[in-house]
């Protein structure tokens, strides 16, 4: 007991049993942490096919896709040209319209505001693009965040056309 | 305390307490010296343990008909307040109940800042009560999200997305809190057990809140400790339990106000519209108790910073007893601080007001200085003014400045 300097082999027994100790509760907690995280089902709901060709010119419907609102927007030459001719300078979330809609004609985007997950609301706010009601952010015509608390462009989700009607989101 | 040398009178009694020493604990609590001066801004510890209680009650009594499923809540709730007995009291009760339990805990916690409650030797039972605050709010949120109306819907996916301002992890919290990619029928039923959970957590901490009470006992209107308990104190026993019954039924009269006159003045019409995933009603705000922390998220322009200055206003609340450096605890002594809690009350006020209002223009201006102010008080002007101000004389004991203008002083000797 005098040297308490040297670890002895009850300190060894101790430390061990501590730490394998440690390792069972976590083995143990870990599934009552992850049963809470999106379940198979859930993921399952992965993707859906939209029929688009009664969406008119300037016009747009909105979609169910895992829970969440997406909007696909038939965009007039205007509002592509009023897009595309930003300049990326002036955007909070640098992105070209090119690379967020490949079609330009169709906008394919989750309508969820990316400040507090409200869904904004079409032709609306300063760059006739979306204006979200909630804490009052402005997106353009190519869903670019361009005023407002939102840090981030609203996202573009994985998607393709099966053909020229059917747009595959997912 | 008296209860050191309580015994039973009945030999039964006897036999059981010295097994298991409740009637000692009975007896600690009926004794229990209590200062003589507390005034009614005292009676609010009781109206908020009824107010526990009361919605423990409701609540259990509710979940025996309302379902938790993302398809049947809503209707459930219909089903709860037109066809079960009574159903439309419970609910009504339970609903206005959270705002009355806010209403007594707002007053409660601002009596504590004004007659320096949290101040040693008591800032066990300050922490305490900061985390039921806080465990409060989280209950009243996720029971608010339970209905699925529009506005449970919307507040829920709100405030569980002001988890992704975390960097790098946010949207992966934000997914374990939904158990899916948006809220939905997971997200409710795990609102729903926890919204069970919670008030049980409230109750364990309300047991040690008091424990922690009944060491150094309770401050009072003068803030100065009890020097003589013969004469600076009355047993808890009946003195304070009828004046706290009293304040209870002047309170009840404003419950039953609310629950059978105005039933949905504080509620949000919205809620009585199913929930809509792909519509976000035009005007979303909480409810009237959140309504300041609400403020303060917006008044920030950057996202990850508005959810810090939000936790942080709380958690200013909780280091309080070491941000207020000033040794005198009653702001009856304390003329510069008196003024400042008048301001911090307005402040607090103004933020609600600005809560409900748009985030934009001359409303954003407002609450951003409200913002600020909050955090010049407690970061600022507290620890400052406890070394510069001047105070007012101490009085010696509790009794004396009863005593002192009292006309029949010799009768109180």
């Amino acid at each position: 007991m005098s040297d308490q300097k040297k670890p002895k082999r009850r300190d060894f027994l101790f430390t061990a049993s501590y730490a394998i100790g440690a390792v069972g509760v976590g083995a143990a907690v870990w599934p009552l942490v992850d049963q809470m995280n999106p379940d198979n089902s859930v993921k399952a709901l992965a993707s859906t096919e939209v029929d688009v060709s009664s969406v008119e010119v300037g016009k747009s419907i909105t979609v169910l896709w895992r829970g969440k609102p997406v909007f696909i927007k038939r965009r007039t030459q205007e509002e592509i040209a009023e897009a595309r001719a930003v300049k990326l300078d002036d955007l909070k979330h640098p992105e070209k319209d090119e690379d967020r809609a490949k079609n330009p004609e169709w906008l394919v985007m989750l309508g969820v505001c990316t400040h507090l997950g409200c869904v904004p609301l079409s032709d609306k706010g300063d760059y006739n693009g979306w204006f979200c009601p909630c804490h009052g952010s402005h997106y353009d015509t190519s869903g670019r965040i361009r005023k407002g608390p939102a840090p981030k462009n609203m996202e573009i989700p994985k998607y393709e056309f099966v053909n020229d009607n059917t747009i595959k989101i997912g | 305390m008296s209860d050191h040398n309580y015994v039973p009178s009945s030999k039964l009694g006897k036999w059981f307490n010295d097994r298991l020493p409740l009637l000692s604990l009975s007896s600690h609590l009926r004794e229990y010296p209590t200062p003589k001066n507390l005034n009614y801004w005292w009676t609010f510890g009781g109206i908020l343990t009824f107010c526990l209680m009361a919605q423990i009650i409701t609540g259990i009594v509710l979940a025996m008909h309302y379902v938790a499923h993302a398809d049947l809540a809503f209707d459930s709730v219909e089903h709860i307040m037109r066809d079960v007995n009574y159903g439309w009291l419970i609910r009504y009760f339970h609903a206005n109940g959270s705002s009355m339990f806010f209403l007594a805990v707002y007053i409660h916690i601002f009596r504590s800042l004004y007659y320096g409650s949290h101040k040693s030797p008591r800032e066990v039972i300050w922490i305490i009560g900061m985390i039921i605050y806080f465990l409060m709010m989280m209950t009243a949120f996720m029971g608010y999200v339970l209905p699925w109306g529009q506005m449970s819907f919307w507040a829920a996916t709100v405030i569980t997305n002001l988890f992704s301002a975390v960097p790098f992890i946010g949207e992966s919290i934000t997914n374990w809190l939904w158990g899916g990619f948006a809220v939905g029928n997971p997200t409710l039923t795990r609102f729903y057990s926890l919204h069970y959970l919670f008030p049980f957590l409230i109750l364990g901490l309300v047991i040690l809140h008091i424990w922690a009470l009944h060491i150094p006992g309770n401050n009072n209107p003068i803030g100065i400790d009890v020097k003589k308990p013969s004469k600076d104190t009355v047993p808890f026993h009946p003195y304070i339990v009828i004046k706290d019954l009293f304040a209870l039924l002047i309170f009840l009269i404003l419950f039953a106000f609310f629950v059978f006159y105005a039933p949905n003045l504080l509620g949000h019409p919205d809620n009585y519209i199913e929930a809509n995933p792909l519509v976000t009603p035009t005007h979303i705000v909480p409810e009237w108790y959140l309504l300041p922390f609400y403020a303060i998220l917006r008044s920030v322009p950057d996202k990850l910073l508005g959810v810090i200055a939000m936790f942080a206003s709380i958690f200013v609340l909780v280091i309080l007893p070491w941000l207020d450096t000033s040794k005198i605890r009653s702001a009856v002594f304390r003329p510069m601080y008196r003024q400042f809690y008048w301001i911090l009350v307005v402040d607090v006020l103004l933020l609600g007001y600005m809560g409900a209002m748009p985030a934009e223009g001359t409303y954003l201006l407002i609450a951003r200085v409200a913002t600020s102010y909050y955090f010049i008080h407690f970061l600022i002007i507290l620890p400052i003014l406890g070394h510069k101000e001047k105070t007012i004389p101490l009085p010696l004991s509790i009794t004396e400045p009863v005593l002192e203008d009292s006309t029949n002083k010799e009768l109180n000797n």
